[in-house]
């Protein structure tokens, strides 16, 4: 279902709108590389491919229908990238001029559906499909679980979203203002009707068009792969905006400072005896998680670094240094994995 | 996402049930856009003011903490559609649709969210507590506020001009065009799939078996997904043909009159209450 309104904080809708915008522009920058001009109309039109399909009732087995979103077909046919927008504009059309979605919840709903099910439907449609031929059975059996892994993926994520909202967002008599179920019941709620129905519709509707363009249109499904070939710019510049996005990420790293109390589940045991809000109050910590806490003291314990007095300059600076461990971690297992097969290859 | 199910009347009968909602939506657009272009007070401000005083007003109903807050921003939306002129007949059906849908949800918030008991269900033996009323309470006004506020806004402004202002928010001249492009070809489209679900319908009788009613649906898809291909060709060729190449140019012809000002006032005035008592005095 799209996430309508009132549902979501709005610091939840702003978050998955941050969430969503660094995915939108890589894809803008891809799509505007490989197609160039030709990308308003085929965008357009596969974007009211995708509003078409979320309204077909499809009858499933045992007489009820259901609704698929097609997002595993865009991304089949039109790679991540541009289904990411396809989808994005079909849902933002849904919600502006029918009423399907929120306003605010738009980049929740984008998040969820377009980037997170394009995303999923790739890779399973990747890694099931492989090289097989365009023909073979194996890429409706790809297809299939596509589908039905991209819509309950994206359904358990907006199960998350739901859950989480009592958590943080409550009146001062406790009434949550959201969504106001825990993760213990948004989880199976959302959950039983996916992996049913709507994993059932999505399941059958990719199959059955991979099925169908088996037969009739087979160009359709080797599209794809013609764009990414032309695509893959690599280097540098073909990296240089995700760099770009991750240098804003670290200066938006301080946002998390807003947030009051401490993540969910990320107690310290300090917390579970005072509270925190969000946590359990208990009479005394769990001895095991008392000893294990002394067990690692973090160097850059809650980000924060002991030399800098600016609470939110640290914080980035915090960002910047876990970055580039990662990032140095990263190059030195590249180095060491590329010295190892020069060796190999040379004995 | 999909998943609402649907059993009844017309079980089984998926093909008069696609081209009634193919219907359905083609007949909500035509109506909102006759209705755009009659005269009211609603219909004679800028675009701009509408989308950012919508915009406002839901964000103010979506920060709110306390639930008189939330009612009487329930009442302004109101009060707005009673100024669109928007028939009571075309609001009804949207309100209760979403009434259902999230009192599908809050529902059981009366009963699972813990609380002071307000009052208890005999023979069940169900308490309701005050907190979970409370709480579906925010969650069904919050979303009829937005769905009003929003239906208020596409049915008395052009589609054209709303997709116009958003350029204000900084989205870039393309994805504007792509938007405006999709809606277009999503009316093409719906014809489409509509004539071949009602070609296909004129040409059975009885009810169509499961399995085929399956491989209609997935056929119908891929018809129109080469369709939809084909479609983006001819368009290219015909935008390129015309000169287009690549860069996007609209003209904005938006005045900001005085009606303009005196309405973002009033909106304004409404927010920050919404803001003081919903959020700042709690």
């Amino acid at each position: 279902m799209h996430i309508p309104d009132g549902y979501l904080s709005p610091a939840t809708c702003a978050t998955m709108f941050a969430a969503a915008a660094p995915f939108w522009y890589v894809a803008g920058q891809r799509i505007k590389k490989t197609l160039n001009m030709r990308m308003v109309p085929l965008l357009s039109v596969f974007a009211a491919f995708s509003f078409i399909i979320m309204m077909f009732n499809l009858p499933l087995p045992g007489g009820t229908t259901g609704h698929a979103t097609g997002v595993a077909i865009a991304t089949i046919v039109l790679g991540p990238w541009g289904s990411m927008i396809a989808v994005s504009v079909a849902l933002v059309i849904q919600a502006v001029f029918f009423g399907d979605g929120g306003i605010l919840a738009i980049g929740a709903n984008c998040f969820n559906i377009a980037i997170v099910g394009s995303l999923v439907a790739h890779w399973v449609y990747q890694g099931v499909a492989g090289k097989s031929p365009l023909t073979a059975k194996r890429r409706v059996v790809a297809a299939a679980l596509a589908g039905y892994l991209a819509i309950n993926v994206a359904a358990f994520i907006t199960a998350v979203e739901f859950g989480v909202q009592p958590l943080w967002f409550t009146d001062a008599a406790g009434t949550p203002l959201y969504a106001p179920y825990g993760l213990n019941i948004a989880i199976p709620a959302m959950m039983i009707g996916h992996l049913t129905i709507a994993g059932l519709a999505e399941l059958l509707v990719t199959a059955g068009v991979v099925a169908y363009l088996q037969r009739s249109d087979v160009s359709l499904l080797s599209f794809n792969s013609l764009v990414a070939t032309t695509a893959d710019a690599g280097g540098w510049n073909g990296s240089r905006r995700l760099w770009g996005i991750i240098a804003a990420l670290m200066v938006l790293s301080p946002l998390g400072l807003l947030a009051a109390g401490t993540a969910w589940g990320e107690w310290s045991a300090a917390d579970l005896v005072s509270g925190t809000g969000t946590s359990p109050v208990l009479a005394q910590a769990p001895t095991g998680l008392a000893r294990l806490a002394e067990f690692w003291s973090a160097p850059l314990a809650n980000y924060n670094l002991p030399f800098v007095a600016h609470e939110q300059f640290g914080y980035i600076m915090a960002a910047v240094v876990g970055t580039g461990v990662i990032i140095l971690v990263f190059v030195l297992v590249g180095i060491i994995s590329e010295r190892l097969r020069k060796r190999n290859s040379a004995t | 996402m999909g998943g609402e199910a649907h059993h009844g009347k017309k079980r089984g009968n998926f093909v008069q049930r696609t081209i009634d909602s193919l219907a359905e939506a083609m007949e909500r657009s035509l109506y909102a856009e006759q209705l755009a272009s009659s005269r009211g007070i609603l219909q004679n401000l800028d675009p701009r003011t509408k989308l950012i005083g919508t915009l406002l007003l839901i964000a103010t109903a979506a920060s709110a903490r306390t639930i008189s807050v939330v009612i009487g921003l329930a009442v302004v939306a109101f009060g707005f559609a009673l100024l669109s002129r928007i028939s009571f007949a075309t609001l009804r059906p949207i309100w209760i649709g979403m009434f259902v849908f999230s009192g599908m949800i809050g529902l059981p918030a009366l009963f699972l969210v813990p609380g002071p008991i307000l009052a208890t269900i005999p023979g069940l033996g169900w308490h309701i507590s005050a907190t979970g009323l409370r709480s579906a309470a925010f969650l069904i006004l919050r979303s009829e506020i937005s769905i009003t506020l929003s239906f208020i806004m596409i049915t008395t402004t052009l589609w054209t001009h709303i997709l116009k202002s958003l350029r204000i928010f900084g989205i870039p001249t393309l994805i504007v065009v792509i938007l405006s492009m999709t809606y277009r070809y999503i009316f093409l489209m719906l014809q489409s799939a509509s004539d071949m679900f009602e070609a296909r319908q004129s040409r059975v009788i009885g009810k169509l078996p499961g399995n085929e009613a399956r491989r209609l649906a997935a056929a119908t898809v891929g018809v129109l997904l080469s369709k939809s291909f084909q479609l983006s060709n001819d368009v290219f060729m015909a935008m390129q043909s015309r000169g287009f190449r690549g860069e996007v140019y609209i003209l904005d012809e938006f005045v900001l009159s005085t009606r303009d000002y005196v309405a973002m006032l009033v909106i304004a005035l409404i927010c920050g209450l919404g803001i003081w008592f919903g959020i700042i005095v709690t």
